[in-house]
């Protein structure tokens, strides 16, 4: 299949209620759904012994669409330059899971989904959601797929924080953790960039108290500019001015305040794409969630990994602003300093925190020889400290 | 992997095994207690360190720099951490090791001063080689007008990351600066192993040597 490039060809996204009345999804903070459905692709092959699954973790605004292609597609899964055959994730050994995930918009239920209880959308009335939330319905999925152990969870951004927060909890699920340009507590200065684009979200006048599906509405202003200030956090000063400079937009100058420079229209156009893909509520539902991410806050709270060592691979980038280098060491200090074996590389690339979706080699060479290395060390003297 | 060479055995299939272990990194894993926790600075492909955790149920991390050498030893599946010795050893806490090892890295350091008493404070044991000026060989090709060249000291002067070059007399009293006892000398050969004739002329005959240090006192 030519036009679908080198890599998995057509994929197929496919859902599974996996809670509902009788089996409701406890979350962390005690609250519950009755209703959880969940959307996943899977890549490649389970084996008959089941050892060679591997979870992938979304971002923000991604989805259960990693790699290979939809038929009408401009471009590939998320990740499909990590994901396929012969790729780092080589989905000719490895049976590769990716999910949306709860508080989702693209097929798990999230904020926009319909609420069983009144038949309206939940709005703000959904839970608020914890990292753990995520992983539990991870598991779920798991469970219905059959796999009973993965070999690999891996994740970049906030797919990383999942990895971690899974990892943490659930040493046994897994021989590897892949923690990508994560990190394990945001700074003010993260936590202010997604209080600003919440407040543009929720000060649209479009936005009614969250309410706005029922009225037929969107908050599509405030979730563009959410969007566009987001974008600027994701790359580096040197990507754009590598990208556009300070190119015009039309080749010449109009000297007013609409869009005059090349970056403004790319900014735009991002702003609007984002709009025909993604739910606001959902915006501030997952936002919210990186915000009161703590997981090691507790003083126990390595103990389970201790007694059930998962091997990390922690990567970051150092154009990265978002979630600088310093984030990434802070997992491997607390990590190494309870003696779990960790690997560390800061990759030199200029495109800043979205260089975790690009091709890269040396960190995509990173990632496959770490999954593919020789896992008896999961059963060497860590096993016994 | 082709099939055609009948009679000899082929390699299992799966991840290479490491059984061989380069002469002077045997002295090294000797002088490290079994089940001990090492931090390997330098590590290169991490032979070393595969060797003391599949062999003497030891844990660690190796800390790389060279690219090549990072993929390697994470390849085979030791921990690799990657940074700069000379200004990130701050990532690891005091005491969180049992030894650390310095492998022919100290006298391409900016300040082996500072790396040691970094690596005296994450560890009470220290391991070092380094490669020994003083050789007899060297005495004479220096009395012949050139800076020396052997198998421990194989760059041209201009193009060596070798920043330091010391004999082993003039080595030890850096160990005394930072602290640091010297616990066991060990004079190699050029090809890397223990000489027959001990700490005799190893000044003089030594091209390397490894010590084996500990912490003396509370600086």
């Amino acid at each position: 299949m030519p036009e679908f490039g080198d890599g998995l060809g057509v994929v197929e996204t496919r859902n599974v209620q996996l809670f509902d009345a009788k089996n409701p999804l406890v979350l962390t903070s005690g609250e519950q759904l009755d209703e959880v459905v969940v959307a996943y692709e899977t890549y490649g092959t389970l084996n008959a012994d089941r050892s060679n699954a591997i979870y992938i973790c979304h971002a923000l605004t991604g989805d259960a669409h990693a790699a290979g292609w939809h038929p009408g597609d401009r471009r590939p899964g998320w990740w499909d330059t990590m994901i396929g055959p012969g790729k780092a994730i080589d989905t000719d050994h490895w049976f590769v899971v990716c999910s949306n995930m709860l508080g989702g918009c693209q097929g798990t239920t999230g904020p926009s989904s319909i609420n069983p209880a009144t038949d309206q959308p939940w709005g703000l009335d959904f839970p608020l959601l914890d990292m753990a939330d995520f992983v539990t319905v991870h598991r779920a999925l798991c469970s219905h797929l059959g796999v009973t152990r993965l070999h690999a969870a891996v994740g970049g951004s906030l797919g990383g924080m999942q990895v971690l927060r899974w990892a943490i909890d659930h040493p046994a699920d897994m021989d590897d953790a892949v923690v990508v340009a994560a990190s394990s507590r945001l700074t003010a200065q993260n936590i202010a960039f997604s209080a600003v684009g919440r407040e543009a979200i929720m000060l649209d006048e479009n936005f009614h108290a969250g309410r706005f599906a029922e009225l037929d509405t969107n908050p599509d202003v405030g979730l563009a500019i959410a969007r566009m200030m987001a974008h600027i956090t994701y790359n580096s000063e040197e990507g754009f001015q590598e990208k556009f400079g300070r190119d015009l937009q039309y080749g010449r100058s109009s000297r007013g305040f609409g869009v005059d420079f090349a970056v403004e229209g790319y900014l735009e156009h991002q702003g609007e794409v984002f709009l025909s893909r993604f739910d606001a509520l959902s915006y501030l539902y997952l936002t919210r969630v990186m915000d009161y991410f703590d997981p090691f806050a507790a003083p126990d709270a390595l103990d389970a990994l201790r007694k059930d060592p998962v091997r990390f691979l922690v990567i970051s980038f150092d154009s990265d602003w978002r979630f600088s280098t310093e984030h990434s060491r802070r997992i491997v200090r607390r990590l190494a300093a309870a003696h779990l074996p960790v690997s560390f590389r800061d990759i030199r690339a200029p495109w800043g925190h979205d260089s975790f979706l690009l091709t890269i080699d040396s960190y995509l060479a990173t990632v496959k020889a770490f999954v593919e290395s020789d896992h008896e060390f999961r059963y060497t003297a860590w096993e016994r400290e | 992997m082709t099939n055609d060479t009948a009679g000899t055995t082929l390699p299992p299939a799966g991840p290479a095994r490491s059984v061989h272990l380069r002469e002077d990194l045997r002295v090294f894993a000797r002088n490290i207690p079994g089940g001990s926790r090492v931090l390997d600075l330098g590590c290169g492909d991490g032979e070393l360190l595969d060797w003391l955790i599949r062999r003497r149920s030891c844990t660690g991390t190796g800390v790389e720099r060279e690219p090549g050498a990072v993929i390697a030893a994470i390849g085979r599946g030791v921990p690799l951490i990657e940074l700069d010795i000379e200004h990130e050893l701050d990532l690891f806490a005091d005491d969180s090791y049992d030894a650390v090892v310095l492998s022919r890295t100290l006298q391409a350091l900016l300040r082996p001063d500072l790396v040691l008493s970094a690596m005296r404070r994450i560890a009470p044991r220290i391991i070092v080689s380094m490669p020994n000026f003083g050789l007899w060989r060297h005495r004479l090709t220096l009395l012949s007008g050139h800076m020396p060249r052997s198998r421990d000291l194989p760059f041209s002067w201009y193009a060596t990351p070798n920043l330091h070059h010391s004999t082993l007399i003039d080595l030890e009293p850096l160990f005394d600066a930072a602290g640091l006892g010297i616990v066991k000398r060990v004079p190699l050969t050029a090809s890397g192993r223990p000489r027959a004739l001990g700490q005799v002329g190893a000044n003089l005959l030594a091209s390397s040597a490894i010590y084996v240090l500990e912490r003396v006192g509370d600086a």
